[in-house]
C-alpha cells in the first residue's frame, strides 16, 4: 500500500515526451514557416542581383502565396478534426440509414421511428425547451450578476462563488442538486433543502423529480447553475473592456443606470454576448450527464443527447442512436446560419 | 447680456444640482439594491455546494437521515468520508495519488496542444486571405455539435486498427502499452477541443486592430512573425481563458478517459477512480460528497490563481479596432 | 457505523479504521507474494492441463470492482503462479456501455464477464466473440446445469461458462423482529399476504422497496414481475415471454404484473420507512431494505447480493439481525421456481492462453478457490458447500444445487437491451409512478421489434 514513486516515473517520462513533442511540433512549424520564406526571399534577392548584373530581364515577381501559408497554419487543426470529428460525423450519418447492427441499409426507417414513437417526440420537445431556456436564463443571470458586482468590493470573491459550479463536473453538479431535491416521507425529517423549505412554510414535501413538466425545469436549473458562471466571467470581462471615457461621457450626460446599461453596456458587449449565447446553446444541445445522473431520462425528462447515448451504447441500436445524433446536427443549423450572418457583418465592419 | 441671464442660469444650476442630488440618492439606493440582489444570487448559487461540503463532514447515518443544516445545531464531525475516498478499501485499485498524477499527465498536454493548434488556425482564418476561408471557419464552428459519444468508436478504431484503404495500410495501428496510452487520450482531447477553441480564439484574434496588422505587413513582417510577436502577446490572456475552460473540461472528463485510458491506476484519471468509488455501492452520499470535494479542489485553485490574468485577457480581446 | 452516537470519539475511530484498512491491505499483499512460483510443485498439480503459456498475458474486463475485484484477483493467483499466465483484470461501472465501444473500436479485452445473455447474444450475432473451445465446453457441461448453459448458447454455438451467480427469489426480513412480534416466516403466497395484513394492522407498513439505481433505474421492479410470473405461469410461459413468442401485453403477463401490484402499489403495504407508493421510484435499491433494521418495515424482496448492502454491523444470519426466506410459491403445481442471475465468461480472442483461462474459470478449482475467500455464490456443481461460509450464500448455493429447483435467468437480461434494459425498466418506473398496467405493457410491447 506504500506509495511507490518509482511507479510514477514512466508516466512522468511520458509527460515529458508529450511536452517535447509539443515543443517540436509547434516550434518546428513556426520556425519552418519563418525560415522557408526567408530562404526564398534571399534567393530572389540573389536572382535580382544576378539579373541586374547580366542585364537579363527581371524575373516576374511572384505573388505572396498566402494560401500556402494558411494551409500550414491550418494543417494540424484540419488534420485532427478530419480524424477526430469529420470522419465520425460522416460515419454517424451513414449509420443513421442502417439497422441496429450497422449491416443492412434501412432507408429512412430510423427517422420515421424517431417521429412515430411518442416517447421520442417527447424527448425532442424537451430538448427544444432546454435549448430555449438555458441560454436565455443563464446568460441573463450571468449578465445581471456581472453588472451588479462590477467594481464592487470583494468582486473577485463574489465572482468565484458564481464560477464555482463551473469547476464541478456535470455529474457532480447533478449529484449536488439531487441532494437539494431529495424527498423523505411526510412523517420523517427532510434531507433535501427544497422540501425542508416547503415544509417549514407549512407545505407538504413533494417528489420534485417525478412530476412532469416541473421536473424538466428543475433539471434546467442545474444547467443554468453551471453555465451562469461561464456567462458571468466572459461578460464581466467584456464590461470591463468598455473604454472608460465612453462611460464618463455618458455619466456627464446624466444618464441613469438603466439607460447606461441599454445604450452603452449592451452594445459594447454584443460580441461577447454572442459568444456566450452560442456556446451555451451548443453545450445545452449536447448535455446528457445531467439528465442521466438526475433522472436517467425517466418521468418524461429525457433529452436527445441522453436518448442517443442510451440507444447507441446501452441498447445497441446504432441506427436509431445515429439518427438522433444527426437530428442534433440539424438543430445546430440555425445557430450556424446566425454565425454566418455575424461573420459577414463583422467582415463588412472590419 | 449678463444682466438677463443670471436668473435663468441660477435656475438651471439649481435644477442641475437638484437632479444630481436626486441622481446621487437614487444611485446610492440603486447600488444598495444591487448589492442586495448580488448577495442573494451569490447565496442561492453557493448554498447547494455548501450543503454538500457540510454533508461531506458528517457521518453516514446522519447524512442519510437528517438535513445538513442540522449540523449547526448538532455538530457531529468526521473525516471518515475523506478517509474512504482518499485511501479506498481495495488494494488492487491503487492509491489516489497515482490517479492524481494521471490526471495531471493527461491534462497538461491536452490543454497545450489545442491551445497552440487552435490559435494558429484562428490566426489564419482571421488574418490571411485565401479562398474559402469563411467556409472553413464555419465548418470548424459547426463541428462543435458532433457529440463526443459518436466519435469514440471511430477514433478508437483509428488507434487500434490504423487506417487502411482497400487493403493498403496508410497508417499502422498505434499498439500502445501502459503509460503510452496517455498519447491516445491527448490526441482525443485535442480533437474534441479544437472546434470550440478555434471559435473562441477566432473571436478575439479577428477583433485585433486592423491598422496594427497592416502596419506590420508594410514593415515586411511575415505571418509567423506577426503571429508570434504581435498576436500572441495581445491575446495571451484570451489563451489563458480558453486554457481554463479546457482544463476544467479535461479534468472533469470521464467518458474520454474511460475509453482511451482504461480504468487501471496506470493511466486512469481521478474522475474514473471517484466514479468507481461512488458507484460501487450506489447512493453512498457520504462518499459522493467527499469525492466531489476532492475533485473540485484543483480546478478551483486553478481558477482562483488564473482569475486575474483571465479577466485581463478577455478585456484585451474585446477591444474593437 | 455504531459510533456516531459518540461524536468526540468518531474522529479517532475513523483514523483507527483507516489504519486497520491499510494494515489488512498490506497483509493480503504480503500473503500473495508468499505463493510458490514453481510450476512443478504439488500445489500446482491441478493446473497441469493449463501449462505451456508461460509469460502470456490475458486481459479481462468486467463490471466487478473494488473488494470483489480484489477477491477475484486473489482467486486466480495460484493459477497465475503455476501457469505463468498473467491475468490483468479491469472492472468498471460503465461496463455494459463500454464493452461494445471497445469491441467495435477493435480494442476488445481478451475475456469479458457478461451478466446479460441478451448482450452476449448481440456480440455472438455480430461475430465479435469466439466460440468456446472443446475443453471449455466439456468443462462447462460437466460442472453446470443445462438450465444455465443454454443462456450462453446462441444458434447452437456455445460461447462460455457461467462464473458467479445469485439467487433473486428472496425476501429479506428481521428474524429478531419476527421473534419479538411472534410472526412466522410464510411458506405460501397466501400466508405472505396474510402476514402483510397482520403487520399493516400493527401500524407498520410491511413492505419496503426501491428501484432507483442510477442509469439502471427500474430493474428491481422487473425482478418482482419475473418472480411472480414464474410462480403464476411456470417456466414455459416465462420462456415464451422472454423470447417474445407471446406478446409482452399478454393477459397472463398483465395478471402477474397486477398481482405484484397488489403489494407494490398498495398504499397500505408500502413504502415502509420512505413514504407512499411513488417513493419506491426514487428510493435507491441499496437503501431500500435498510428500514428493516430500524423497525420501520418488515419485508424486502431482493436478491442474495443484498447481503452486502446492510449497514455495517448488521448480522446476516438465520438468528441474526436480518436474513432472507425463499420467495414463496403461488401454485404448488408449478414446482419450486428460482429466479437468478450471473455472469458468463466469453472470449473475444481464441489465443490458446485465453482459452486456457476460460476453461480454468469454468472448473471446480476456481469455484472453490473463489468461494473460500468469501461472499460468493455459484451454480458450479463442484462447489463444496463447506467452502461457503456466509449463511445467505450457503442458502443460495443450496437452492441452486437443489434438484427440485427450476432455475430461470433474470428475464430482463435475456431480452434485447432496448427492451430489457430500456423500455421494460422505464415502463416499471412509470407503472410505480401511477400509470396503469395495460398502458405500460402496451408501450413495452410496441418497443419490441
Amino acid at each position: 500500500m506504500n506509495f511507490d514513486f518509482a511507479d510514477q516515473a514512466p508516466k512522468l517520462m511520458m509527460l515529458l515526451w508529450g511536452l517535447v513533442a509539443f515543443a517540436v511540433v509547434v516550434g518546428g512549424l513556426l520556425v519552418l514557416l519563418d525560415a522557408v520564406p526567408a530562404f526564398f526571399a534571399r534567393r530572389r534577392e540573389a536572382q535580382l542581383v544576378a539579373a541586374s548584373v547580366s542585364g537579363a530581364p527581371l524575373p516576374r515577381r511572384t505573388k505572396p502565396r498566402e494560401g500556402l501559408f494558411a494551409l500550414f497554419f491550418l494543417l494540424p487543426t484540419v488534420l485532427l478534426l478530419l480524424i477526430g470529428l469529420v470522419v465520425p460525423a460522416i460515419r454517424t450519418t451513414l449509420l443513421s440509414f442502417m439497422d441496429s447492427s450497422s449491416q443492412n441499409w434501412v432507408g429512412l426507417d430510423n427517422y420515421r421511428w424517431m417521429f412515430a414513437e411518442d416517447a421520442i417526440v417527447r424527448v425532442l420537445l424537451n430538448t427544444l425547451v432546454w435549448v430555449t431556456l438555458v441560454p436565455l436564463v443563464a446568460t441573463a443571470m450571468g449578465l445581471l450578476y456581472a453588472v451588479l458586482v462590477d467594481k464592487a468590493r470583494l468582486e473577485s470573491l463574489a465572482k468565484s462563488l458564481i464560477f464555482m459550479p463551473m469547476a464541478i463536473s456535470f455529474v457532480g453538479a447533478s449529484i449536488i442538486w439531487r441532494f437539494v431535491y431529495a424527498y423523505r416521507g411526510e412523517d420523517q425529517e427532510q434531507i433535501g433543502l427544497l422540501n425542508q423549505i416547503v415544509v417549514s412554510l407549512g407545505g407538504e414535501p413533494r417528489q420534485w423529480l417525478l412530476d412532469s413538466p416541473l421536473n424538466t425545469l428543475l433539471l434546467i436549473v442545474i444547467m443554468v447553475w453551471i453555465q451562469a458562471g461561464f456567462a458571468m466571467v466572459v461578460l464581466s470581462a467584456a464590461i470591463k473592456a468598455i473604454p472608460s471615457d465612453i462611460i464618463e461621457a455618458a455619466r456627464l450626460d446624466g444618464v441613469n443606470p438603466w439607460q447606461m446599461f441599454r445604450q452603452i453596456t449592451l452594445p459594447s458587449i454584443r460580441p461577447a454576448l454572442i459568444v456566450v449565447v452560442v456556446t451555451i446553446s451548443i453545450a445545452t444541445l449536447k448535455v446528457f450527464d445531467i439528465v442521466r445522473t438526475a433522472t436517467n431520462g425517466n418521468y418524461d425528462t429525457s433529452v436527445i443527447a441522453n436518448e442517443m447515448y442510451n440507444q447507441a451504447f446501452r441498447y445497441g441500436e446504432n441506427g436509431q442512436g445515429s439518427a438522433l445524433a444527426v437530428f442534433l446536427f440539424v438543430l445546430v443549423v440555425p445557430i450556424v446560419i446566425f454565425q454566418i450572418r455575424n461573420l459577414r457583418q463583422q467582415r463588412r465592419e472590419g | 447680456m449678463t444682466t438677463t441671464t443670471p436668473p435663468a442660469a441660477i435656475g438651471t444650476q439649481a435644477t442641475e444640482q437638484r437632479s444630481t442630488r436626486a441622481a446621487r440618492v437614487s444611485r446610492r439606493l440603486n447600488s444598495r439594491i444591487a448589492t442586495l440582489v448580488a448577495i442573494v444570487i451569490a447565496i442561492v448559487w453557493t448554498i447547494p455546494t455548501f450543503g454538500l461540503f457540510v454533508s461531506s463532514l458528517r457521518p453516514e447515518a446522519e447524512i442519510k437521515t437528517t438535513g445538513w443544516w442540522n449540523f449547526f445545531g448538532n455538530p457531529e464531525f468526521t473525516l471518515e468520508n475523506y478517509q474512504d475516498v482518499l485511501f479506498g478499501q481495495s488494494s488492487s485499485s491503487g492509491q489516489l495519488a497515482s490517479y492524481f498524477i494521471n490526471s495531471l499527465v493527461i491534462t497538461l498536454p491536452s490543454v497545450l496542444f489545442p491551445l497552440a493548434f487552435a490559435s494558429l488556425a484562428a490566426y489564419a482564418l482571421a488574418w490571411m486571405n485565401f479562398r474559402g476561408r469563411d467556409w472553413v471557419y464555419i465548418s470548424i464552428f459547426a463541428l462543435q455539435i458532433v457529440p463526443l459519444q459518436m466519435a469514440l468508436v471511430p477514433l478508437l478504431s483509428f488507434f487500434s486498427r490504423g487506417v487502411s484503404l482497400g487493403g493498403v495500410t496508410l497508417l499502422p495501428a498505434w499498439n500502445l502499452d501502459g503509460a503510452q496510452n496517455f498519447a491516445q487520450v491527448w490526441f482525443a482531447h485535442t480533437c474534441f477541443a479544437l472546434p470550440f477553441a478555434v471559435f473562441l480564439l477566432h473571436n478575439f484574434i479577428s477583433q485585433l486592430p486592423k491598422d496594427l496588422m497592416e502596419a506590420a505587413r508594410v514593415d515586411g513582417a511575415t505571418h509567423p512573425r506577426i503571429f508570434r510577436t504581435i498576436v500572441l502577446p495581445l491575446v495571451a490572456p484570451a489563451l489563458a481563458a480558453f486554457g481554463i475552460f479546457q482544463f476544467l473540461w479535461v479534468w472533469n472528463d470521464l467518458l474520454v478517459a474511460l475509453i482511451f485510458a482504461g480504468g487501471s491506476d496506470v493511466t486512469a484519471p481521478l474522475t474514473v477512480r471517484l466514479a468507481e468509488l461512488a458507484g460501487t455501492r450506489g447512493n453512498e452520499w457520504q462518499r459522493l460528497t467527499a469525492g466531489a470535494f476532492v475533485s473540485i479542489v484543483v480546478p478551483l485553485l486553478v481558477f482562483l490563481s488564473l482569475q486575474r490574468y483571465f479577466v485581463r485577457g478577455l478585456l484585451a480581446g474585446s477591444v474593437k479596432g | 457505523m455504531a459510533f456516531h452516537a459518540r461524536p468526540r470519539q468518531a474522529l479517532a475511530i475513523a483514523g483507527a479504521i483507516g489504519l486497520a484498512l491499510a494494515a489488512t491491505a498490506c497483509g493480503t499483499g504480503s500473503n500473495d507474494k508468499g505463493g510458490s512460483s514453481n510450476a512443478g510443485s504439488a500445489e500446482c498439480a491441478p493446473y497441469e492441463k493449463y501449462q505451456g503459456h508461460d509469460g502470456k498475458k490475458v486481459s479481462i474486463y468486467s463490471s466487478i470492482r473494488e473488494i470483489e475485484a480484489d477477491r477475484l484477483d486473489q482467486s486466480w493467483k495460484q493459477f497465475e503462479e503455476c501457469t505463468g499466465i498473467d491475468i490483468n483484470h479491469e472492472g468498471s461501472g460503465e461496463f455494459e456501455a463500454q464493452l461494445p465501444v471497445r469491441a467495435d473500436g477493435g480494442n476488445a479485452p481478451d475475456i469479458a464477464f457478461i451478466p446479460q445473455p441478451g448482450l452476449l447474444q448481440r456480440f455472438a450475432e455480430r461475430g465479435q466473440i469466439k466460440a468456446a473451445s472443446a475443453e471449455t465446453k466439456a468443462m462447462a457441461e460437466e460442472n453446470y446445469p443445462a438450465d444455465w448453459l443454454k443462456y450462453s448458447t446462441v444458434g447452437g454455438t456455445f460461447y462460455g461458462a457461467p462464473l458467479g451467480s445469485n439467487v433473486k427469489s428472496f425476501v429479506w426480513y428481521s428474524p429478531k423482529m419476527f421473534q419479538e412480534k411472534g410472526w412466522t416466516v410464510p411458506t405460501t403466497w397466501d400466508e405472505m399476504i396474510k402476514l402483510s395484513d397482520t403487520i399493516a394492522d400493527s401500524g407498520v407498513k410491511p413492505w419496503c422497496a426501491g428501484i432507483e439505481s442510477q442509469d439502471a433505474t427500474g430493474w428491481p421492479a422487473t425482478d418482482w414481475i419475473e418472480d411472480v410470473l414464474l410462480r403464476t405461469q411456470g417456466p414455459e410461459v416465462y420462456d415464451q415471454w422472454t423470447t417474445h413468442e407471446i406478446p409482452f401485453n399478454d393477459s397472463r403477463i398483465a395478471e402477474a404484473v397486477d398481482r405484484a401490484g397488489t403489494i407494490l402499489k398498495n398504499e397500505k403495504y408500502v413504502n415502509g420507512g420512505f413514504g407512499g407508493v411513488r417513493s419506491i421510484a426514487t428510493t435507491a435499491f441499496q437503501e431500500a431494505g435498510v428500514p428493516i433494521t430500524q423497525g420501520k418495515c418488515a419485508l424486502h424482496r431482493q436478491a442474495s447480493f443484498y447481503a452486502n448492502q446492510w449497514p455495517s454491523g448488521t448480522r446476516v444470519a438465520e438468528d441474526g439481525d436480518v436474513f432472507a426466506f425463499y420467495f414463496p410459491a403461488i401454485d404448488p403445481a408449478k414446482g419450486k421456481p428460482v429466479l437468478g442471475g450471473g455472469e458468463f465468461v466469453v472470449a473475444f480472442s481464441d489465443r490458446p492462453e485465453v482459452q486456457a483461462v476460460q476453461t480454468y474459470l469454468a472448473s471446480g478449482e476456481h469455484a472453490n478457490s473463489r468461494a473460500k475467500i468469501g461472499d460468493w455464490v455459484s451454480a458450479n456443481k463442484k462447489l463444496d458447500l463447506a467452502n461457503v461460509a456466509n449463511p445467505i450464500d450457503k442458502l443460495s448455493v443450496e437452492i441452486l444445487q437443489d434438484e427440485k429447483s427450476v432455475f430461470r435467468f433474470d428475464g430482463s437480461d435475456l431480452m434485447p437491451a432496448a427492451v430489457g434494459a430500456g423500455t421494460f425498466w422505464k415502463g416499471m418506473v412509470d407503472w410505480i409512478n401511477g400509470k396503469d398496467t395495460a398502458t405500460v405493457l402496451q408501450g413495452i410491447e410496441g418497443s419490441w421489434k
